[in-house]
Order: C-alpha cells, then sequence, then structure tokens
C-alpha cells in the first residue's frame, strides 16, 4: 500500500504546471521528482532518471560554490531544508548531465511539513542566475 | 462487517419524488463489526435515522471525513449523542490550526445550533491524522485525501474483510495525466484491494468540466481508480444533488454495458453489503 503522502502528490501536481524548476525530495533524502523547467536545466528528463535515492544524488548532480570549490552535499539548501527544517537559500553552480556546461543557479528550499508534526521532506525552486 | 447506507447524497440533502430510490439525505454509513461495534461514517442529515437502529449500544464510534456541512449537519439529531448511558466517540480531522473540537464547536454552538458540544454527556473528541487506530476488533486507516480542506479517507478492515471510504475525493485535480502511478495517487491507500469501495462519483464528464477543483470524481474517475486499485465492488456516492432517480438509473445502466474488473453498483439509501 506504498503511496507518497496528500502533500507530496498535490505539490508534484503543483510543480507540473508551473514554468519555475522545481525538485522535490522526500523525507528519506529521496530525489521523488522534479519538473520540466528543472529537467531543462538539469540536462536530463525526470522519467530518464527516475526516482533517485539520496546517496546517489552527489555522484549524478556535479555542484561547485561560485568560486569553483566543491560543496558538500549537507550544505546544499535542499539538504539543510530537508535535515534542519528551516528554510534555506543559496547561490552556486551545477554541471548539466547532457552537456556538461556549468551553470550558475540560485536555489531556495523549504521543508514540507505536515499537519501532525509529520515531517514530509523539502522541495526546492531555482532558477538560473547567470551564464558561466 | 455489515455496511448500510444511510444518506448517499452529496453536497445538500433533497426531498421529493425525485430522489426516493437513491436517497436525498447526504453522507452516512452505519458499520457494524464482528464483534458488534457500531461505526458510523459521517454525520450527514442520513445519521438521524440511525439513531433507532443501533439498539442497546453502549458504545458508537462516529469517523468524519471532514467538516463541510452535508458530513456534520446530522450529528444534532444523533439522539444518542444526548444519552448518558451511551458512550461516544467523534474521531476527525484537525486543522492546521485548530482541533477537532474547537472546529466541530463552531457548529455545535449559537447561533448555528442550540445545544454546545460541550454539553453533551458522555462524548470523546479524537483529532486523527494518517496513521492506524483501532475500534474493538476493526482497524481503521485514516489519510488525507485529496479534497479542499483538511480530509480524511478511512479503511476499515475486521479479519479478511475490508472497507474504502472516499465519499469526497478529487484524485485527478491537477494531474496531466490521470490516473497517475498508484503511489502518486491520491487514496490508494485507502482503496487498494478492498472488498467494498464508497467512492465519490458526483458528476458526468461534462458536469466535472466546469467544476474542477470543487473536490470530486466523475464517475469515469472513480471507475478508473477502482480498477486499477482491484476492489471487489465499487459503489458511486455522493449523488449530485441534481441527479434524479431516472437520471441515475440512466447512468447505471450506461455503466453497467461496460466491462469491470468489480461489480458495480450506484449507491442507494438502505442497501446492505455483507463483507
Amino acid at each position: 500500500m506504498a503511496q507518497q503522502p496528500i502533500e507530496l502528490i498535490l505539490l508534484k501536481q503543483w510543480a507540473t504546471h508551473i514554468a519555475t524548476p522545481v525538485w522535490i525530495m522526500d523525507v528519506e533524502g529521496n530525489l521523488v521528482f522534479y519538473n520540466e523547467p528543472a529537467e531543462g536545466l538539469l540536462g536530463r528528463r525526470f522519467d530518464e532518471a527516475g526516482e533517485l535515492h539520496a546517496d546517489e544524488l552527489a555522484d549524478l548532480f556535479v555542484t561547485s560554490d561560485l568560486e569553483g570549490a566543491p560543496v558538500e552535499s549537507k550544505e546544499l539548501p535542499v539538504v539543510v531544508a530537508l535535515t534542519e527544517r528551516h528554510p534555506a537559500h543559496g547561490e552556486l553552480r551545477i554541471q548539466t548531465l547532457d552537456t556538461g556546461e556549468w551553470r550558475q543557479i540560485e536555489v531556495t528550499a523549504i521543508p514540507i511539513e505536515g499537519q501532525g508534526a509529520r515531517h514530509l521532506g523539502a522541495f526546492a525552486v531555482f532558477w538560473e542566475s547567470a551564464a558561466t | 462487517m455489515k455496511v448500510e447506507l444511510w444518506g448517499t447524497r452529496g453536497s445538500v440533502a433533497v426531498a421529493g419524488q425525485d430522489t426516493v430510490a437513491y436517497g436525498g439525505d447526504t453522507s452516512c454509513v452505519q458499520v457494524t463489526g464482528p464483534a458488534g461495534e457500531i461505526i458510523i461514517l459521517d454525520a450527514g442529515s442520513g445519521i438521524r435515522p440511525v439513531s433507532g437502529a443501533v439498539g442497546a449500544a453502549t458504545r458508537i464510534d462516529i469517523l468524519l471525513t471532514h467538516l463541510h456541512m452535508d458530513h456534520i449537519q446530522g450529528l444534532g439529531f444523533f439522539t444518542p449523542l444526548f444519552d448518558p448511558t451511551v458512550e461516544t466517540h467523534i474521531w476527525g480531522p484537525a486543522s492546521t490550526t485548530q482541533g477537532l473540537h474547537e472546529r466541530l464547536g463552531r457548529y455545535l454552538s449559537p447561533p448555528l445550533f442550540p445545544v454546545r458540544l460541550r454539553d453533551l454527556p458522555n462524548t470523546v473528541i479524537h483529532d486523527v491524522n494518517p496513521g492506524t487506530f483501532h475500534v474493538g476488533s476493526v482497524t481503521v486507516t485514516a489519510d488525507f485525501v485529496s479534497h479542499p480542506g483538511t480530509t480524511l479517507g478511512y479503511r476499515l478492515e475486521a479479519g479478511s474483510a475490508s472497507l474504502g471510504y472516499l465519499p469526497d475525493h478529487e484524485p485527478a485535480l491537477g494531474s496531466i495525466s490521470f490516473p497517475d502511478l498508484p503511489d502518486w495517487t491520491s487514496g490508494n491507500r485507502i482503496m487498494v484491494g478492498v472488498d467494498l469501495l464508497i467512492h465519490d462519483a458526483q458528476y458526468t464528464n461534462a458536469e466535472y468540466a466546469d467544476r474542477v477543483g470543487w473536490g470530486h470524481s466523475t464517475f469515469a474517475h472513480a471507475l478508473t481508480l477502482a480498477g486499477r486499485a482491484g476492489v471487489g465492488t465499487l459503489v458511486t456516492f455522493h449523488h449530485d444533488p441534481a441527479h434524479s432517480d431516472d437520471f441515475l438509473d440512466e447512468i447505471g445502466r450506461e455503466l453497467a454495458a461496460e466491462d469491470h474488473p468489480f461489480a458495480l453498483t450506484p449507491g442507494r439509501v438502505g442497501q446492505v453489503f455483507e463483507l
């Protein structure tokens, strides 16, 4: 009887209708969805990537700070929102999966807190801040 | 489990000759558990006559899916609530800021109702979140589902018998490829594999086009969900107040002419299912 909580289901449905890249993680840190605008930025369709376990993400998506130094997973805004349960914002660079091109993005991440003190995950909204 | 339909109508009670067969009272389903547990699903206007059908029960559990008026308007007319020898338990959703007691109290208090919730002699109020609890030998699983405002669906299981109750449910809302995968479908946990599914089917496809976001399903949505969930029997429920007996008969004939991997019956007041 596996089923995502309604909060994640509705969030995913909302994300499919907006033009801003959105990335959704469940409470275990698994990447359970990103929308079409995010696909363009990340360089891979979600249907091809599928849901990704937390330990696969760091290997797949390579990030750096604006000076080119690697960013630890725990410092990524969406991971901060997930683990520390507060909103987080950051600016970083990410290497696209299709061309290997580096893109500079801003990320705002928010924890998903359901009623009844249910911590359900986190989602991030991001956008390209400048070409590099 | 024995399941009896006392109120099948959605949105508002309707009286008159056009709604005699399927019923004009709003949502209420009585479940009698294997050990005689009395569980009532929703307290629409259909709960009023249940007052005389619970015999000498000393405990009654009322499970509310949500607090829209058509699901609670009968509460004040359910006479066991005023009997101090009957222990009543009301279960239902809190909101993000208020508990169920406070929310229900807004209806069961003046000026909307002459008797206050706090004056009921032997009633216990329970906030319900997604998860499982027990009423005697019946296991109840609750989960939030897609409907405006905080709304629960319930799954009741006793022995090998199972019932899914989703009277107000719009899982197609926002979906670009309905039906979505089961784990991304609202209500899946409630309905998958149940013997009997009582599910919202308020609209025709044409009606739904103008009512997206109102919180309800079409007949087609309900049938699609039931087929994929592998239910034994689907009861279409929460009939639109504008749908007459003749209209529901006609829809029923059309749907019955199709092949379905489950038994199908439109919900009728007085209908009884033994699971």
